[in-house]
């Protein structure tokens, strides 16, 4: 890491603890928006984090391993996670599954070599009566079809021209943006 | 929204925080009685009496106390509260409002599930707009001294964390194991402090309890099961949603009307529940029979129950925090067990240690999903053994 992104990195830690408060409570708001700016949680942010809480790193290490949402290892652009749970799989998740290795070129639990997807399987997330449920970041997708997959790939792909890297309202972006670029993609279809 | 409105108690029209202005002029005791009498339990599967919750935390000395909401709804084929606080959200904050009053909180917290972020934004709305309305914050409705505020609380994606004391680790930014109970939370909670950690749905209840009174509410549904219940339906029936039902419904009623009556079986309660057969349609879903946190799955004529067996238990093998062995182990133990079911490899004598070891676990995990795991796993076996077993030597 270049020495002017790590005191980038150093003081937007500073200011994301400052602002949740130097205690204990405060770890997983400030690793979740840390998780949400970078797609992950670097070594080096574990050690500022847990140097401002006045903690051992390895206490920030064990949290961030321990939930499925915070990743101490670099994700795509785009985490797509599909259901595996009994309601979804009962609808078919196994061809929404092939459909997206397919056409990502990827297997599940890798990212793509061009660092834009991440494809993983999740637990119910309680979408059962929509099922197969897709969550693309924080936007989730339902009754999604192997043609759906397409559509919404599609749209990840072209916020992704637009905006390439995370940034501090990522919700924003990847939310809000992906669900527009997906109904104007099936407006042209 | 999948919402069908069958309203008695949580759905029907009824005029805004009804529960709360009448709370504002009843004594504290007089909350708790009247949640006690209602015989109203919690809704998100334990069933244990609301009142007598809210009577503990009252009870415990301290200057200060919490209110927890637990939204971290994780259990396979649920999505009830999703609806709930999507759909009635002032509900469900007027009915903590209520909690706090009875046990002399000035704090709230949601504890949302990390999946269900796309609702925080809607929820914190709603704070907002009641603390602007007096209904939230300092002196409520005009009351001295009645002050509760709310905040969200993101999880980050662990189902064990709806377990209450793995919630209250979460809480204070640790991992989510659950702790040895007692201390139970009502006494030592979140930071150390008493809390009152219910349901989304078991608060909007109480809200509605004291709007209409114990008696209208003890009048619905059986004696031991007082109420209505939010039911999640998914899997094979012509219209999964969600539904309130009076507690008390027969398991064959119910798919009538959702449109399930091919069913073959149901799961009921979820991963953690058990498998109902078709010739025990006639069981009722109330806490002293089939008890559910509100998740029922349909499985049709066609389904292949041990591939269902198998996706629970990778659930489970996955979901378990890993702190104690008999969840740790005994669930990869009992998935590599349904490997040599569908390799038709596993002798009756190793499918039935395999039943010892499930006993073994719902006797020995420290929390309840060590100790439920095993059930979706043994009533399949035990009432699907000819289909199980059939592939034997195939």
């Amino acid at each position: 890491m270049l020495v002017l992104e790590r005191e980038g990195l150093g003081r937007r830690i500073d200011e994301i603890c400052a602002r949740h408060g130097r205690n204990r409570s405060a770890l997983l708001p400030i690793l979740q928006e840390l998780q949400e700016a970078q797609g992950w949680v670097s070594d080096f942010a574990m050690q500022e984090v847990a140097r401002h809480l006045g903690i051992h790193p390895v206490e920030v290490y064990s949290v961030v391993t321990f939930y499925a949402f915070l990743n101490s290892e670099r994700k795509g652009r785009f985490v797509l996670r599909l259901c595996r749970t009994i309601s979804c799989d009962m609808r078919d998740k196994d061809r929404v599954a092939r459909q997206l290795e397919q056409e990502l070129g990827i297997a599940f639990g890798q990212t793509t070599a061009d660092g834009r997807f991440t494809l993983e399987w999740t637990n119910c997330m309680g979408m059962c009566d929509q099922g197969p449920a897709l969550m693309v970041n924080k936007q989730i997708f339902t009754q999604v079809s192997p043609q759906g997959v397409h559509t919404i790939l599609e749209a990840c792909r072209r916020i992704y021209g637009l905006y390439p890297e995370r940034s501090e309202d990522d919700a924003l972006v990847s939310a809000g943006a992906l669900q527009v670029a997906v109904e104007s993609q099936e407006a042209h279809a | 929204m999948s919402l069908k409105d069958h309203s008695s108690i949580l759905f029907r029209e009824s005029r805004p925080d009804e529960g709360l202005r009448k709370a504002v002029g009843m004594k504290r005791v007089d909350i708790i009685t009247a949640v006690r009498e209602s015989g109203l339990k919690g809704r998100g599967g334990a069933g244990f009496p609301t009142g007598v919750k809210w009577n503990f935390a009252a009870l415990a000395q301290d200057t200060v106390k919490y209110v927890v909401c637990n939204a971290d709804e994780g259990e396979p084929g649920t999505f009830k509260d999703r609806v709930l606080l999507s759909e009635k959200a002032d509900l469900v904050l007027e009915g903590m409002a209520i909690a706090g009053r009875a046990i002399g909180a000035r704090e709230g917290i949601i504890y949302l599930r990390g999946e269900y972020d796309f609702m925080r934004r809607h929820l914190e709305q709603v704070i907002a707009s009641r603390e602007a309305a007096h209904l939230l914050g300092e002196s409520i409705l005009g009351l001295d001294g009645f002050d509760f505020t709310v905040r969200v609380h993101m999880g980050a994606g662990a189902y064990v964390c709806g377990e209450e004391t793995a919630l209250i680790e979460s809480l204070e930014g640790h991992r989510g194991e659950p702790r040895n109970r007692p201390p139970f939370p009502v006494n030592t909670g979140y930071l150390g402090h008493p809390t009152c950690v219910n349901n989304v749905e078991t608060l909007a209840l109480a809200a509605r309890v004291i709007a209409l009174g114990a008696e209208a509410f003890a009048k619905v549904g059986p004696a031991s099961s007082t109420g209505t219940k939010l039911f999640s339906v998914s899997g094979d029936c012509a219209r999964p949603g969600v539904y309130e039902f009076p507690m008390g419904i027969s398991i064959e009623d119910l798919l009538r009307e959702v449109g399930g009556e091919e069913a073959k079986a149901v799961q009921v309660g979820g991963a953690s529940g058990t498998c109902v057969p078709r010739k025990a349609f006639t069981r009722r879903l109330a806490f002293d029979d089939a008890s559910t946190g509100g998740s029922i799955i349909v499985f049709g004529p066609g389904r292949d129950m041990l591939r269902v067996a198998r996706n629970f238990m990778e659930f489970f093998d996955e979901e378990s925090c890993g702190q104690c062995t008999p969840c740790r182990s005994g669930n990869r133990v009992l998935l590599e067990g349904i490997g040599k079911l569908e390799q038709g490899c596993c002798s009756l004598s190793h499918l039935q240690e395999l039943q010892a070891l499930g006993e073994t676990m719902q006797l020995a995990s420290k929390c309840g999903l060590g100790q439920s795991s095993p059930n979706a796993f043994l009533s399949i076996v035990e009432h699907f053994k000819d289909e199980i077993l059939a592939r034997q030597g195939a």
